[in-house]
């Protein structure tokens, strides 16, 4: 157990360095897909038929493919037409535009709970489109779909492991390459798992305080 | 002020308002009364472009009301709206509904604004419960909410669609005494309502609207003491003795 214990202290320091960029995956694809999920929920919202169209097919076509096949195809294919993304930015771009589909739909369902009426006493006091929604939809929006955005974080978390299938160093590339060369597949993998159940804990903690602040207002 | 021309309005092939015209005069309050389903909401929310209509013309101060146009929004500025479910914006205090309209539309200086909406919050008698949300308020006092916050656009003319009819009965009351008060000042009033006490006492002109049309017009003593229509006469007979 000891000797585990040894062992354990060995890797940390690899397996941090991995910790460090899933954080910075993390962080950075849910900024990507938070703006851009905005972006496609809003662009759905409006009027316009082809904007409506656009949105969802976009939202379409992204939810039908595994993020893994995006992954893939950012990396390996967009150099065959001459966009050359380092692994790392071929991660955070194609993490935040397959998320943002989700993003997207939290975004729609917060925006379509929003009662007729509100937009309609916006209306009544000379309120555009524009004003209307950035300050009667888009603030009771985000209340509604801040729980469901919760459990985005920490799915985004996880799921930045896919990541590591196109090179990029984080945690779970580094622990694989740990236990591939020292076999401890027993150790590594234990340290890995708990990491991240370290770094979800705050995630699920924020969640659920950021719920029960809203829940009321 | 308010003209009303032939307006016709369905949804699909139901004809909801089937040619209604009348006139609302600066200062005059009107009251809108009829069952449910005749039309007197619709008319109503046709008069700020918050529904469309197919045929005739409404003019405020002799500007077409026109929903699919900019100029909607002008107009909207000058004819405020009270609705039966209050619509506050909940995510908002008392003070901060009543200056949203003269901060963000008409841009008014937020201390400016907030002097001004504490005025109107204390002429509603809601001066102590400025920075409650809604959700603390009762519906009595969200309505007065929204009163002031129809009165703090400054408009030409108030639009109340039926504004006590999702009140609890001792809660009707205050709204109704605002709602006298705001007229006594000259307030160009249209109220659809049920309050046939309110009608009598306040409104200079009853309309009775059923399938779509108005049925009978004329003061609130014609129209409600002495209605000559049929129609009229089994409808007040109904809403004043219920249990008959």
């Amino acid at each position: 157990m000891s000797e585990a214990l040894s062992r354990a202290a060995d890797y940390l320091p690899v397996l941090m360095e991995g910790v460090w960029v899933t954080i910075a995956v993390t962080v950075l694809s849910l900024l990507v897909s938070t703006v851009l999920g905005l972006f496609w929920a809003i662009l759905g919202w409006t009027k316009v038929r082809a904007f409506q169209m656009i949105s969802r097919t976009f939202i379409t076509v992204i939810r039908g493919i595994p993020i893994i096949v995006q992954l893939f195809y950012i990396y390996f294919v967009m150099p065959d037409i001459g966009i050359n993304l380092t692994a790392f930015q071929a991660g955070v771009i194609g993490m935040g535009i397959a998320y943002s589909a989700y993003q997207a739909e939290n975004f729609r369902a917060g925006i379509e709970a929003i009662d007729r009426g509100q937009i309609e006493a916006a209306q009544s006091i000379g309120m555009s489109d524009n004003l209307i929604m950035r300050r009667v939809i888009l603030p009771q929006a985000f209340r509604i779909a801040l729980p469901p955005y919760g459990n985005t974080m920490i799915m985004m978390l996880k799921d930045s492991s896919l990541v590591s299938t196109i090179t990029v160093a984080e945690l779970t590339r580094q622990g694989q390459l740990i236990a591939s060369s020292t076999f401890d597949n027993m150790t590594v993998f234990t340290l890995v798992a708990l990491m991240y159940l370290v770094m979800a804990l705050p995630l699920t903690y924020l969640a659920r305080q950021l719920e029960k602040r809203y829940k009321n207002a | 002020m308010i003209e009303v021309r032939d307006i016709h309005k369905s949804y699909g092939p139901v004809e909801v308002i089937r040619g209604i015209s009348f006139d609302v005069e600066p200062g005059e309050v009107v009251c809108i009364i009829g069952p449910s389903g005749s039309g007197k909401s619709t008319i109503l929310r046709c008069l700020n472009g918050l529904e469309t209509y197919q045929k005739g013309e409404i003019r405020i101060d002799g500007q077409r009301v026109d929903p699919e146009d900019k100029s909607i929004k002008a107009i909207r500025q000058r004819v405020s709206m009270v609705f039966q479910r209050f619509n506050l914006f909940p995510h908002r205090t008392a003070i901060e509904n009543v200056m949203e309209g003269p901060v963000y539309v008409k841009g008014m200086s937020r201390a400016e604004a907030r002097e001004m909406a504490a005025g109107y919050l204390k002429k509603v008698g809601l001066e102590d419960k400025m920075e409650s949300y809604p959700g603390n308020l009762s519906g009595g006092q969200q309505q007065r909410v929204a009163i002031a916050r129809a009165l703090a656009m400054q408009p030409e003319a108030i639009l109340f669609d039926e504004p006590t009819s999702a009140l609890d009965p001792e809660l009707v009351g205050d709204v109704l005494s605002v709602m006298r008060q705001v007229a006594e000042e000259g307030m160009t009033m249209v109220v659809v309502t049920h309050e046939m006490g309110f009608a009598r006492e306040v409104a200079d002109r009853v309309l009775f609207l059923e399938g779509g049309v108005i049925v009978e017009q004329g003061s609130a003593e014609e129209v409600l003491r002495n209605p000559q229509e049929p129609r009229t006469q089994s409808f007040l007979k109904r809403v004043l003795n219920p249990l008959i």
